[in-house]
């Protein structure tokens, strides 16, 4: 059977025109998708059933056991952390906040370790951004800063920006300018029409070049800056001025280098000054097919896109204090929940040690180096594979994931539903 | 079965004409009937104020735009916080609250509907996410059609039942309320960085003006029986001498609905401003209101502003980008592809500014000096204007001169100049509170025949019970006790069951999301309609066939059907 319009999961492009076919409840074959898209639908190998370790090693359990085990850890905490969020549904992660406020825990999301900066910057300065449908139809200058695109977003480029056609765009090789920014010359330098070589830990002062040059202010810019000599940088300032309509798309590289939120902030400012000029967005890439659902979900429900503490009682915020990194490396928590992510994997090494004294439980179909540390393994269904639901493209636009085959493996909706419940129970409300 | 009986209560039910009668209120199953058994469960509402269940009918509360208001200001969310309590879950937020801080505060002050001012298409999946979290609160939502690329390519080619079939496919598809424009053709203008300056102005490249999206549209709109008007946030908000658009604007409106009026216009207050530069501006609430009184065919809300902090969001980005411009805030920008535009930044109102000073007085004297309440209705664009936690001061002012006088005391002294609010001496009944704030609401919106707004048997039994006894009350000298019982409910009921008593909501909420569903002809369906399905293939990041939101979004959704004549 021939499925069409599916939606990949992966990452944060969300393309929605997969052609999947399914035979005898297996996916047999994809179309349209990059080889990340395809490796995530296709032969996705995951436990059968919830497994716990029993001092030998692991073993089987079912999910009345494994879950009422959940439960009395969580109820057992005194700073339970739920942590991860960005590879499952909506439902789910509404779920998961709620259980948090429940227990008075701490409640965090991948951000933390990817665009947590971006996301203090604009709550700094704001955000002008745009659906990628604008930036597809219209833009006629795209830059990439900090990001290479071909690697992790393999389609971002062909579906929304670098070879797509749009309304305004109708040739897209000729119509459109692309500039890359990075510290090392990635693939996607390789298509770009400049190439912008920054030294590392640059990126703040080439911005702020860059900004003084769109203001008029061009004399006080030095013969070169963080590498990058002041012809190239009044060439990209007149490109970008110059453009219909530019978008800047930025990734870990400016976000995670030294300067953080104050690169980002920055580069927003940039932005705001050049639709002084022309039209002018910014966007942040966003890695994990939810990610920035979590970030909805949280802020519609907590009031904040991350990092929500509840053991006063009202949602709490101040990453870097309770932020999930911070949390563990002060070994403040005491047992941890960890959904759709893989923190052992992505962690600093003082967190995982920490992780790997406490108790946690991992709701999350394959194992992944967090199986090593977590006492506990819950395997839900995969949002967009066996199971439906909301997520939010890295734009905002929010887009149904669906069923594609049939496995019987409860969601995670349903497992965090029957855990919130269990705990209320035992709390006695 | 589930019976109950609201014993003394002192209704006003401007729809049914009843005024202040002490009365019983029998309940039936969610339903107001004419009696019930004598084992019924009983309220005594004590002789108190008892009205319909407050509908408002223009706020920001879901959305993407929204949410964003949240996510870019943990400052706010500090600024009103409360823990979990009883059936209640944590809030944060002042004036973009959480979803269940909106849900919570509304319902303590007796309101049961609420109408999102503006939802785009294309990120209406989203919106309703959020209805599903506002659980105290029937929910509908304005569908934004200002930049939509089909509807303008309808619009220049004259063709009014395109133009309908465009809107019928959309709202169905996306489980839209009502037709909203948002500073017509201005938000594709915005695309390039630019707006239109008028209602005559072209729309860069679609070559129709906002005139003729605005009529056309209306015409589409009655042409679909829509329940509501078309909903317009007039060109040129918040700019001086922006006035002579409106007045054009109503100008090209006929009256084509005998049960409602053919055009909603919104936040008026930010659109009648006459001086052409900040340094001269002054009210023109006077023309405004002469027009609109002339007018039977138009509703406005008011958009009043009330001193303070609070969040400016709307889908006219240019306006937004022009505010930042004046104000260097925090400023996010967020288009939406083939459809619309938005914009979000922070605002103060001072007393100390002569501007705000007079956006303040334009919108109590639109109100004032309005005629007939049905067709001046309060709101405050929650949040731009004021947060809606604001509108029991506003009930004091609109019924108090004394009031007024001692606000307009504290404030710039330019006032008097610019304004003519401290010379009209009107003082709103308890009556016409009740029309500005339910009654006209429902009528506005064409959801009286749906049971809102009115307590007729086989109304939906929404009420608010406020601990306000009218006969010991004078509203013009103890303005204070008006104030405060309209921001805490005695009970608040819904369906026939008390959700919120005395400031605390009491269950978990069930709501319904109203949205309507146009029948047309097979040969008119768009969706069968290569030029229109080419948009999806080629201009939208989405498919069609995965832009339509879901049932299992709206759990209770209640769908209006209507036959359309094309
Ligand atoms: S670009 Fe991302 S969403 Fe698209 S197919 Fe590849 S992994 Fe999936
Ligand atoms: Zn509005």
């Amino acid at each position: 059977m021939l499925i069409k319009d599916v939606v990949c999961p992966f990452c944060g492009c969300l393309c929605d025109d997969l052609d999947v076919e399914v035979e005898n409840g297996r996916i047999i074959r994809v179309d349209n998708a990059c080889t990340l898209g395809s490796k995530t639908m296709v032969g996705d190998d995951r436990l059968k059933a919830p497994i716990r370790r029993d001092g030998k090693g692991w073993i089987e359990t079912t999910y009345d056991a494994a879950i009422e085990e959940a439960a009395q850890i969580l109820l057992d905490a005194d700073r339970p952390l739920l942590y991860g969020w960005s590879r499952t549904h909506g439902e789910a992660q509404g779920i998961g906040v709620h259980l948090a406020e429940l227990i008075g825990g701490v409640v965090d999301n991948t951000s933390t370790v990817c665009h947590g900066p971006s996301i203090l910057a604009i709550q700094e300065v704001g955000h002008p951004g745009c659906t990628l449908g604008q930036v597809k139809n219209r833009a006629d200058l795209i830059i990439y800063w900090g990001c290479n695109p071909i690697d992790a977003h393999p389609r971002h480029m062909s579906r929304y920006t670098t070879y797509a056609t749009g309304f305004f765009v109708k040739d897209a090789h000729r119509d459109r300018k692309v500039i890359v920014v990075d510290t090392r010359r990635n693939e996607s330098a390789d298509v770009a029409t400049e190439f912008v070589q920054v030294e590392p830990g640059g990126d703040y002062a080439v911005l702020s070049a860059l900004r003084a040059i769109v203001r008029g202010r061009g004399d006080v810019v030095p013969p070169s800056v963080s590498g990058v000599s002041r012809e190239q940088l009044v060439r990209v300032a007149e490109m970008c001025k110059n453009a219909k309509f530019g978008a800047i798309f930025f990734g870990l590289g400016l976000t995670m280098t030294a300067g953080k939120n104050k690169n980002v902030r920055n580069a927003i400012e940039l932005t705001d000054e050049l639709n002084r000029h022309t039209k002018f967005i910014i966007s942040p890439m966003r890695g994990h097919g939810n990610v920035y659902g979590t970030n909805e979900v949280f802020t519609w429900i907590t009031g904040y896109p991350y990092a929500v503490d509840f053991s006063r009682g009202i949602a709490f915020y101040n990453p870097g204090e309770t932020t999930a990194i911070d949390i563990l490396r002060r070994g403040e928590c005491d047992a941890c929940l960890v959904v759709a992510s893989d923190p052992a994997a992505h962690f600093p090494k003082p967190c995982v040690e920490h992780l790997a004294r406490i108790p946690v439980v991992q709701i999350d179909p394959h194992p992944n180096a967090t199986t090593h540390i977590c006492r506990l393994q819950i395997p839900g269904s995969v949002a967009g594979i066996d199971a439906a639901g909301t997520a939010y493209r890295m734009d905002g636009v929010p887009i149904r994931l669906k069923a594609i085959i049939e496995t019987g493996v409860p969601n995670d909706t349903e497992i965090l539903q029957r855990l919130y419940n269990r705990v209320r129970e035992a709390k006695g409300e | 079965m589930t019976e109950l009986l609201i014993r003394n209560a002192c209704v006003f039910d401007p729809l049914n004409g009843i005024r202040g009668d002490v009365m019983d209120i029998a309940i039936r199953d969610g339903r107001i009937v004419e009696s019930v058994q004598n084992n019924a469960d009983v309220i005594d509402a004590s002789g108190f104020l008892t009205l319909p269940g407050g509908i408002d009918s223009h706020s920001h509360v879901c959305g993407t735009k929204v949410n964003f208001g949240r996510y870019m200001s943990p400052e706010d969310m500090r600024a009103g916080r409360t823990a979990r309590r009883g059936k209640m879950h944590v809030t944060s937020g002042y004036y973009v609250p959480t979803t269940y801080g909106n849900s919570y505060r509304y319902s303590t002050m007796g309101y049961t509907t609420v109408l999102e001012g503006a939802m785009a298409p294309l990120e209406a999946r989203h919106t309703h996410e959020e209805f599903n979290a506002t659980p105290l609160q029937d929910m509908l939502a304005n569908t934004l059609f200002d930049g939509n690329w089909s509807i303008m390519e309808a619009v220049h080619a004259q063709d009014v039942k395109r133009a309908a079939a465009i809107v019928a496919w959309t709202l169905s598809s996306v489980r839209g309320f009502a037709i909203k424009l948002t500073n017509p053709g201005g938000t594709e203008a915005w695309g390039w960085g630019g707006d239109l300056t008028g209602i005559r102005d072209p729309v860069p490249n679609f070559n129709v003006t906002p005139a003729e999206i605005i009529t056309t549209m209306i015409e589409a709109n009655e042409l679909l029986h829509l329940p509501h008007s078309v909903h317009l946030h007039c060109n040129n908000l918040g700019k001086p001498g922006n006035y002579a658009t409106t007045l054009e604007t109503f100008g090209l409106v006929p009256d084509l609905n005998k049960n409602r009026q053919t055009l909603y216009a919104t936040h008026v207050q930010f659109h009648a401003y006459g001086g052409s530069t900040w340094r001269d501006i002054c009210s023109k609430a006077d023309e405004i209101t002469k027009s609109v009184n002339a007018k039977p065919q138009i509703v406005m809300d008011m958009g009043q502003i009330m001193f303070g902090r609070t969040m400016t969001m709307t889908a006219d980005g240019p306006m937004e980008f022009n505010l930042y411009c004046l104000h260097h805030n925090k400023w996010s920008n967020h288009d939406v592809e083939l459809e619309t535009g938005s914009g979000i930044i922070p605002v103060l109102y001072s007393k100390k500014s002569l501007v705000n000073c007079v956006m303040w007085a334009i919108g109590l004297e639109l109100a004032l000096l309005t005629k007939n309440p049905y067709q001046c209705l309060l709101a405050t664009d929650n949040p731009n204007g004021a947060p809606f936690v604001k509108y029991p001061e506003i009930i004091g002012l609109l019924m108090s001169k004394r009031y007024r006088d001692e606000e307009c005391a504290t404030l710039h002294d330019g006032i008097d100049q610019r304004t003519s609010i401290s010379s009209i001496d009107r003082e709103m009944d308890w009556n016409e509170i009740a029309i500005i704030t339910r009654a006209g609401q429902a009528r506005a919106l064409g959801i009286a025949a749906q049971g809102k707004g009115h307590l007729a048997p086989g109304a939906e039994a929404d009420l608010a019970i406020y601990p306000i006894r009218c006969d010991d009350v004078d509203p013009a000298t103890e303005y204070r006790k008006v104030v405060e019982g309209f921001q805490k409910t005695r009970f608040t009921i819904k369906r026939g069951r008390v959700v919120a008593r005395d400031g605390d909501v009491i269950v978990d909420g069930a709501n319904t999301t109203f949205w309507v569903n146009p029948t047309i002809p097979d040969e008119h369906n768009v969706a069968n309609d290569p030029e229109f399905v080419k948009k999806f293939e080629e201009y939208y990041t989405v498919r069609m066939s995965n832009y339509p939101v879901q049932d299992v979004y709206l759990p209770r959704g209640r769908c209006i059907k209507t036959e359309a004549d094309i």
